[in-house]
């Protein structure tokens, strides 16, 4: 056993060069070790040396590496596509089709879920668990209603509730004729398990309007969540969901605000930031591939969710991102749709710096990569020294 | 529910506004003008939390799982 004080005190000089991980793990096999304080000083000197050896080299091509490394495994999946993976009675998209929404930066994703976890006093009891699930499924008329007619003679609407269900959801009929008040359509009254709503438009369009927004009246809930589904996790519950609003769900009691999830990643953007919206891509599309057992190093993730998010909203991948923001018109021009691109710059009179690799290619120079990078300039020496 | 504060939330790295002199310190040590580093905007919630200004750097302190801890810094854009 070394001394740990004597181990702090070498290591001391190291702390701002390590990374933590590194640092912390090497503190811990030092300290357990039995040297001398010469071999600590060696070893210590032999991880920081391997460490600075396994640094990337300025000019290294990293981007185009992610690329491959993401790519290849992804002409693996493309057999696999299309294939849905239920949180029991849930479909999320995943494999290949998931990846392409990451990296297109989607507003919305295909299927919508959220995981939301309780805060202490919700979470080890089913009962209190659903009834949190019960505030955010979105319930409309259309959910609770066994029919809805329209009366000509007395040009109103006749909503039959079914109270069986109405009562399960926590719903009684005055709160429905409260909340059909508020659309001010006209009268509303209640007789016996129907609600009968008054207006006074006779236009078969307004009429056909009006049915389709009378069934889609939120009764409650959170706007967007489809459906809920309470599952147990270990030893609390957890709420899984259909459909996703970050913002909606944060409103709610009951819920731990600081665990929330959704894999709709504009939402974490809008709601907790551009660096949340990093770390939601990484943990998505890392995700994504670790289900297809695909061991892709997560750096080549990171470098990905680094370039969508620089400008600090999120950029696509492609044509409308990343790609088409290119100050280089050549480049531009040898990704996709390359007459526009090659018009415009004619039109504009743009010129072309040629410092990226694309533009040198096309021209024939070195590519500013690897070696390449580095510029030379010659230094005259003045005049007498 | 009292108010959220979404520097606790799991997705959420601790970050801080980098004084004048760490700016400074921060540009000559890269090389780069700060408008080089990575951009936050300026209504980005993390911004407004931290009450940062167009033209302020934000020292960023990611959990990595390569690193352990990694230091990120973002520049703020005025949109």
């Amino acid at each position: 056993m070394a001394d740990p004080q004597l181990v702090e005190k070498i290591m001391e000089n190291y702390k701002k060069n390590l990374p933590k991980k590194i640092f912390d793990e090497l503190k811990e096999k030092l300290i357990s070790l039995n040297a001398s304080e010469d071999q600590l000083n060696k070893i210590i000197e032999e991880v920081y040396r391997e460490y600075l050896n396994s640094l990337i080299e300025p000019g290294e091509a990293v981007g185009t590496v992610a690329a491959q490394s993401v790519g290849e495994p992804g002409t693996q999946m493309t057999l696999r596509t299309f294939h849905y993976a239920g949180v029991r009675e849930f479909n999320v998209t995943l494999g290949l089709p998931r990846l392409i929404e990451i990296v297109d930066a989607r507003r919305t994703p295909s299927t919508p879920t959220m995981i939301i976890r309780l805060d202490e006093e919700h979470k080890y009891s089913l009962e209190k668990a659903k009834e949190v699930a019960s505030k955010i499924e979105r319930i409309t008329i259309e959910n609770i209603a066994k029919s809805i007619e329209y009366d000509m003679i007395n040009s109103s609407f006749i909503i039959e509730i079914d109270e069986e269900i109405a009562h399960d959801k926590g719903i009684d009929l005055e709160y429905v004729a409260k909340v059909l008040g508020r659309l001010k359509v006209g009268n509303v009254e209640i007789e016996g398990n129907k609600i009968i709503v008054h207006c006074e438009t006779t236009s078969i369009d307004k009429i056909k309007r009006l049915r389709e927004k009378i069934l889609d009246l939120r009764l409650k809930g959170v706007k967007g969540i489809k459906r809920v589904l309470v599952q147990k996790e270990g030893d609390e519950y957890v709420i899984y969901t259909d459909g996703s609003n970050l913002a909606g769900v944060l409103q709610i009691k009951g819920i731990d605000p600081y665990k929330v999830y959704t894999n709709n990643i504009f939402e974490i953007a809008e709601v907790l930031g551009i660096e949340a919206a990093r770390a939601a891509i990484i943990r998505e599309a890392y995700q994504v591939l670790d289900q297809q057992g695909l061991d892709v190093d997560i750096r080549h993730v990171m470098l990905i969710a680094d370039l969508m998010t620089m400008t600090g909203r999120i950029r696509q991948i492609g044509r409308h991102g990343v790609s088409g923001e290119k100050s280089s018109v050549l480049a531009r021009a040898a990704f996709e749709v390359t007459v526009k691109h090659l018009l415009e710059a004619a039109a504009h009179g743009e010129e072309d710096a040629l410092e990226g690799v694309t533009e040198n290619v096309i021209v024939g120079q070195s590519i500013p990569l690897g070696t390449g990078i580095i510029e030379l300039l010659m230094h005259f020496p003045r005049r007498g020294g | 529910m009292s108010k959220f504060d979404i520097f606790k939330h799991e997705l959420v790295p601790k970050a801080v506004v980098l004084s004048k002199e760490e700016v400074e310190e921060l540009r000559r040590l890269y090389g780069i003008r700060k408008e080089q580093l990575p951009w936050i905007r300026r209504s980005d919630p993390m911004c407004r939390a931290l009450g940062a200004k167009p033209g302020d750097v934000i020292k960023i302190i990611r959990k990595s799982p390569v690193a352990g801890e990694a230091i990120a810094y973002r520049y703020v854009v005025p949109w």
